[in-house]
């Protein structure tokens, strides 16, 4: 097999926040970096982020602590969350977020020209106490202004970008990763990218499931490349449910609805929100608001002809909060549910968001697997870092405005340590024929089957079985079906196929490469949904209603051939003392 | 519904054809025109090809003209057209695939203005300060999605694609200059002063018209007109 090979010193695949905040790390290093983006980076889904990015300022309400911020995270992630690594994360915010300001970022402004800073989920003062003001926001279009300005700075440091490539998978080789075979969508030329470090920045999932809030490129490239390397996923079980998901078009209301005084509402105009959680009402944790919203509607207390959705209220906060603070967010109303929040509220959901989940890493972003008799081990060559990364800061459930942070942190702390790395004698890992050809395998697979099912047949079938028995309450018997559909799903995608087999921009290849992707993700969802018999943040049991830290203080650990088997969670902070386990009360 | 498309895969076809498509846009539920595309691709012809990502107007991806006017498919309600819905690439650009176009040349425009912070001075601690009023400045320029459609709506881009920065670009370009935390608001608008890069602009507000952010192209070029007086570059 002849194969093109380009040679970096880094590759990073995924052209959204983590990736490019990891390119820009190393542009000025001198090494030689590529950023391959199925998307052109702009189009990455951190554009759609909206609510802002948590950091211990203090400009709104007196100094802020980031050990406060610390607190609130590791209480939100239902101690499932490291607390090595939430210590680095909010640590570090601060002064990610003054390099973000520094690079031109347009955050929102007090009167006293420092940056804006709003109340968000989860966030309190002083280990638990009064709502805190600590998310940096640019309006509610956060992550648009990041991710334009981090682009903006890649031109200025001339990043190299393949933009329209897809990365097919990760080639191994007998040390470690040797790079990646990657495909140019606009005429399938394909190419192996060898490097010293591969960077996976691959995002989030979400198109596994009917209804979410995420973009239709976030497909799981990442998990499926990771788990056919015979690489672990972990806590995949745990994702997110966004409170205010517009019903039946899946688009994001940000949170920052609620943090700028929006609340939500039943059929009998109650704000139910002070009966489930007194203190922080609807500000609460989303898991706490998503559940919320679930009862509600199951109850009978849903709005609109069949009760199935809830409403938000915003028309009492004034034109000028609104058109000043948020007016992404009335477009889409306007837009998608065809309701001015102005006069009227908006009809929402909860809607599938984000995975807490991901490729196992160290704080450093280095990629972690299993040894045989379980210890953490250094995948060579490998580094991820962003949502489809599980350092993890998230544990079981994340809360708002900390994923633009973890992506910029832990992009930034990937970008340092390669260069590290390689001034320490990172090596090239040299794959063999075999290893190429493994890593060959599925794109040959599709380009030669003649004759199957279709993509979309298959796809939406998937999606109609996570949406149905993995959603926010989950349940043993549900479960136990869902997977036997999917297992039979899985067989039946080996026989798919793909009609249109022509080079020249073939989006009906990506979508079947993709497809591979989303039904791994799938099948590590369910996996370890199925095996963890306890109710922790986003993962809710009807069958298992309580946390049992007793069983259940671990991470999951997921590797493609269906095993199981769990790690430790890092409750050893540098710094300060470790949050000791308590239970969440709200 | 019926749609007729614009369909060219250079690996098949001599030339660019218009396809007729009817879809039944309430069995699949298809309440934009991304909606349908996707359908059609999905259920009919898998060949159909055009790019998508965020489905809610904020990437930029489906940049395309419908019915004669530059829009995003995935927040243009097909309720608002008139049938036959007839949809074709941007226009002015090399198309790569039906609905695809190829965007070098739009890019490589936005990189010209150097759309990127510059400021000569070390930085502070903490933030660089600007009151609300400075910032507000920014308000209807950093909102840019980079879809293209103001460009390919302009004449006086269509001719000099590789000379006239386009309305995007000189968007981006008076959004730095108007940053109060950028000093490089002289070489901006020197880098902008030949014949071509602003002063080619007609005025015809073609990219106001069709800006699906409803930002307005037309108006911070003559801001930067302006600024140029003023600095008589």
């Amino acid at each position: 097999m002849k194969l093109a090979t380009h040679t970096f010193d880094a590759v990073i695949v995924g052209g959204g926040g983590a990736g490019l905040r990891a390119s820009l790390e190393m542009a000025a290093s001198g090494l030689k970096v590529a950023v391959i983006s199925k998307v052109f980076p702009t189009r990455s889904h951190t554009v759609s982020a909206q609510g802002g990015v948590n950091a211990a300022l203090g400009n709104v309400d007196g100094p802020d602590d980031w050990r406060w911020h610390m607190y609130d995270t590791v209480m939100g992630s239902d101690f499932l969350g490291d607390q090595d690594a939430i210590e680095y994360m909010c640590k570090y915010a601060p002064e990610t977020i003054y390099e973000l300001e520094h690079m031109g970022l347009p955050f929102s402004r007090l009167d006293d020209g420092k940056i804006y800073q709003r109340a968000f989920g989860g966030q309190t003062r002083d280990f638990g106490g009064e709502l805190a003001h600590r998310t940096c926001c640019a309006a509610d279009r956060t992550g648009h202004a990041m991710l334009h300005t981090l682009y903006q700075k890649n031109i200025e440091a001339k990043t190299q970008f393949y933009n329209e490539w897809f990365a097919i998978d990760l080639v191994k080789a007998k040390d470690g990763i040797a790079g990646v075979i990657a495909m140019n969508i606009e005429n399938g030329e394909v190419v192996f990218l060898k490097s010293r470090a591969t960077i996976l920045a691959t995002g989030g999932a979400g198109r596994i499931f009917q209804s979410t809030t995420n973009a239709h490129i976030c497909t799981g490239d990442g998990f499926g490349m990771a788990l056919r390397a015979g690489l672990p996923l972990q806590d995949m079980e745990f994702w997110q449910f966004h409170p205010t998901g517009i019903y039946g078009a899946g688009v994001l209301i940000t949170e920052g609805s609620r943090g700028e005084g929006g609340y939500l509402i039943n059929k009998d105009g109650e704000r139910y929100m002070e009966r489930y959680a007194p203190h922080l009402k609807d500000l609460s944790c989303r898991d706490v608001v998503a559940r919320s919203s679930m009862m509600e509607i199951r109850e009978g207390r849903g709005v609109g002809p069949k009760g199935e959705y809830v409403l938000l209220k915003l028309d009492h906060l004034g034109e000028d909060v609104i058109n000043k603070r948020l007016p992404g967010i009335r477009d889409l109303a306007i837009t998608f549910a065809g309701v001015d929040p102005l006069k009227d509220p908006i009809p929402v959901v909860p809607t599938c968001h984000y995975i807490m989940g991901g490729i196992p890493t160290n704080k450093f972003a280095q990629v972690l697997t299993l040894s045989a008799d379980g210890k953490d081990q250094l995948v060579e060559g490998l580094y991820a870092a962003g949502e489809c990364a599980c350092v993890s800061v998230h544990g079981a459930n994340r809360l708002g405005a900390n994923s633009l942070l973890d992506i910029v942190v832990f992009g930034r702390a990937a970008g340092l340590h390669v260069q590290q790395s390689v001034r320490e004698g990172l090596s090239f890992r040299e794959p063999s024929e075999s290893d190429l050809e493994a890593a060959m395998a599925r794109l040959n697979r599709w380009n030669t089957q003649e004759q199957g099912e279709s993509v979309e047949v298959i796809r939406s079938e998937l999606q109609k079985v996570m949406q149905e028995d993995f959603g926010v309450f989950r349940d043993a018997d549900a479960m136990q079906k869902g997977f036997k559909k999917l297992e039979a799903l899985q067989q039946r995608l080996k026989h798919a196929a793909i009609k249109d087999k022509s080079l020249c921009f073939n989006t009906m290849r990506v979508e079947a490469l993709e497809l591979d992707n989303l039904m791994e993700t799938a099948l590590a969802t369910a996996f370890l949904a199925n095996n963890r018999t306890e109710s922790r943040g986003a993962h809710a049991r009807f069958d298992y209603p309580d946390r049992d830290d007793k069983h259940w203080l671990k991470h999951s650990v997921y590797f493609g051939d269906g095993r199981i088997t769990y790690r430790s969670i890092n409750m050893l902070p540098l710094e300060v003392k470790a949050i000791e386990l308590q239970a969440r009360e709200h | 519904m019926r749609f007729s498309i614009y369909r060219y895969n250079p690996e098949k076809d001599q030339k660019p054809y218009m396809q007729e498509y009817d879809i039944d846009v309430k069995k699949y539920n298809c309440h934009m025109v991304l909606d349908a595309l996707m359908a059609i691709k999905n259920f009919m012809d898998e060949t159909l090809t055009f790019r998508r990502s965020c489905r809610e107007g904020v990437c930029g991806s489906d940049g395309m003209n419908m019915n004669g006017k530059n829009g995003l498919a995935c927040t243009t309600h097909l309720s608002t057209l008139k049938e036959p819905i007839v949809l074709r690439p941007l226009p002015g650009l090399p198309v790569v695939r039906d609905l695809i176009v190829d965007m070098s040349q739009f890019y490589e425009q936005y990189d010209k203005v150097k759309p990127y912070l510059q400021n000569d001075k070390p930085a502070p601690a903490k933030e660089r300060l600007q009151s609300p009023e400075e910032r507000a400045k920014l308000d209807g320029l950093y909102e840019c999605i980079l879809c293209a459609c103001c460009s390919t709506a302009c004449p006086s881009f269509w001719w000099n694609p590789d000379k006239y920065i386009g309305p995007a670009g000189l968007l981006q370009a008076y959004r730095f200059i108007v940053d109060s935390r950028d000093t490089a608001t002289e070489t901006r608008l020197a880098d902008l002063a030949d014949p071509f890069s602003v002063f080619r602009c007609r005025g015809i507000m073609n990219c106001t018209d069709v800006c699906p952010k409803g930002l307005n192209p037309a108006k911070a070029i003559s801001e930067i007109k302006l600024e140029m007086l003023e600095h008589t570059v």
